[in-house]
């Protein structure tokens, strides 16, 4: 109950903040929302898991690029591409999951990470059809998503806090499933988990797609909202992003990746407004919360005062 | 005689060059009592892993109500009613007792979670214990979570490896009254160092020496055995 108060009570700060903020900031919030489905994602793997993956912006590009390249090439409608590339996260997360998990720790970072920059390279060598380095950019016509038009920042807000509810949903019945628990058996103790009968490998491509399920919704909505694909969410870096949201936000809480999400953003933002060396000063952050946090936010404040919190 | 459940034949397994298991005939007859004793390092562990499919065997058959299992992953194997308990406190340290044993329950497939979580506990003495944090159990509790969690499994063969180690001994009676109670539906094989409670549970016991089988047979018998008190009792005897 007190958690059902707890997101829902988000939510209404959510569209509340969407009025009173200025453009400028009512737009980020939106993009912090699609940002949070992803790293919601991610989170299913790692912080509920223990599936530490260095290759989740393979799984985002494969639903930015599903998506946006359906509507820009096919003249797909906007609401069939943003499912497609929900699926196309999901299937490229079986494909990559089929031989990844054949490792654990060490290796699978780094067998998911060469995926992912097979999967990049990819994308920059196919710039004919990709847009490459330079991507492309959507135009009007190609987001218009039943009957809205994404172009413009309220409807923008609206279907990214759709979505952000879906996901949110989605991850809270998850996690309170029978099939959360066995996920945070696996983080907890595999060899236990097998001897209980349940089948590591199975196990782990099933959440391995979840999360690759929410990574390409997120990269789908974030071509359709933001109107441009580009070669660089294929990057690296939007495999640590993601990594750094959970880590500040606080791995395996359902919030956590909204919360750090949003803190990243803008601290991005400010950092960068500051001195061109902004990693430096998310670094030092980063620093700070392994010190004085290491379970990020709403990790340590669900140890030491909302053990409920989901 | 009663049907034979669990069965293996000329089993072996060796690491590096060491023969752990070597070459050891086995059978456990449905509903009963089976202890498995024998100095430390006999291979105990190592045998029953090969039973359970923890690790697989070099050489030799196993065999589960008449069907060969000897390839059958470990977690198949559970599926089909083969249980083990960890001689290696082997549990869920960051979540509660609940969710330890609801585990267990959901891969057998429990329909109420609540109720089978609540059976299970109940027969260990920790059903007042559910909410708490596993990790922060006694080493006792421990253990006992450990066996709730094979029981909640609801297993045909169930095979604890030195349950009683680090019990108090109050709580060791409980645990052998518990044991019994199981048979004869489910089948126990039980590898225990505490004389007193193999003498007391056992129907048949298999003394492992060396990773081979050095005696096999009742209570009485084993106890009777030249070969056993020179390899086992012996030594204990000695240590106590
Ligand atoms: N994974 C392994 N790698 C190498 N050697 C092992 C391994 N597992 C067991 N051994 C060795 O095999 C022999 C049998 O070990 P095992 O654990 O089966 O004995 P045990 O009878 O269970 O002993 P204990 O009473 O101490 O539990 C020992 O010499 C042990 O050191
Ligand atoms: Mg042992």
């Amino acid at each position: 109950m007190k958690s059902v108060a707890l997101h829902l009570g988000v939510l209404v700060l959510l569209v509340v903040a969407q009025f009173l903020l200025p453009s400028y900031h009512a737009n980020n919030l939106s993009r912090i929302l699609v940002l949070a489905v992803f790293a919601m994602g991610y989170n299913i793997a790692f912080g509920y898991s223990g599936l530490l993956s260095l290759g989740h912006a393979l799984l985002f590009a494969a639903g930015m690029y599903g998506a946006g390249m359906l509507v820009h090439h096919a003249g797909t409608a906007a609401l069939l591409a943003l499912l497609i590339g929900t699926l196309a996260g999901g299937i490229m997360a079986t494909l990559v999951g089929l031989l990844a998990l054949r490792t654990a720790g060490v290796s699978f970072m780094i067998v998911t990470l060469m995926f992912a920059q097979v999967g990049f390279l990819t994308i920059l060598y196919f710039n004919g059809v990709t847009g490459g380095d330079e991507g492309i950019a959507l135009t009007a016509p190609e987001r218009q998503f039943i009957g809205l038009d994404l172009t413009q920042d309220a409807p923008r807000f609206w279907v990214a806090l759709v979505l952000f509810v879906i996901a949110l949903a989605a991850n809270l019945a998850l996690v309170r499933s029978r099939f959360g628990r066995v996920m945070l058996a696996m983080r907890e103790n595999e060899e236990r988990s097998r001897m209980l009968g349940f089948n590591p490998y199975v196990v782990k491509l099933q959440i391995l797609v979840i999360s690759g399920l929410f990574s390409g919704a997120a990269g789908a909505a974030y071509a359709l909202l933001f109107g441009y694909i580009g070669g660089s969410f294929a990057s690296v870096q939007y495999s640590i992003l993601p990594m750094l949201y959970v880590l500040l936000g606080g791995a395996a809480t359902v919030l956590g990746p909204l919360l750090g999400a949003g803190l990243m953003f803008y601290l991005i933002d400010f950092a960068s407004g500051l001195t061109s060396a902004y990693l430096m000063v998310v670094g030092a952050a980063l620093v700070a919360l392994v010190l004085f946090a290491p379970k990020g936010i709403l990790g340590t404040i669900r140890e030491r005062w909302l053990p409920w919190l989901p | 005689m009663a049907a034979v459940i669990l069965s293996a034949t000329g089993i072996s397994k060796s690491f590096g060059g060491l023969c752990a298991v070597d070459g050891v005939d086995f059978a456990l007859e449905a509903g009963e009592i089976h202890a498995l004793i024998g100095p430390n390092g006999a291979g105990k562990t190592t045998f029953v892993s090969l039973l359970s499919g923890r690790i697989t065997p070099d050489r030799g058959q196993i065999t589960l109500g008449g069907e060969e299992i000897t390839r059958l992953p470990a977690h198949q194997r559970v599926r089909e009613g083969i249980a083990y308990t960890f001689q290696i406190t082997s549990i869920y340290p960051g979540l509660s007792v609940f969710d330890n044993v609801a585990l267990a329950a959901q891969a057998h497939g429990a329909k109420d979670l609540h109720a089978a979580v609540q059976a299970a506990l109940q027969r260990v003495n920790m059903a007042d214990l559910a909410a708490q944090q596993a990790a922060t159990l006694s080493y006792g509790h421990q253990r006992l979570l450990e066996v709730a969690m094979g029981l909640a499994l609801k297993p045909r063969v169930l095979i604890l490896d030195e349950p009683t180690q680090g019990l108090a001994s109050g709580e060791i009676a409980g645990f052998v009254a518990l044991v019994r109670s199981l048979v004869p539906e489910t089948t126990v094989l039980l590898i225990e160092h505490n004389m007193d409670v193999v003498m007391d549970l056992a129907q048949r016991i298999t003394v492992l020496n060396h990773g081979q089988v050095l005696a096999r047979g009742t209570a009485t018998e084993i106890r009777a055995n030249r070969a056993v008190q020179a390899a086992y009792l012996g030594v204990e005897d000695a240590e106590g």
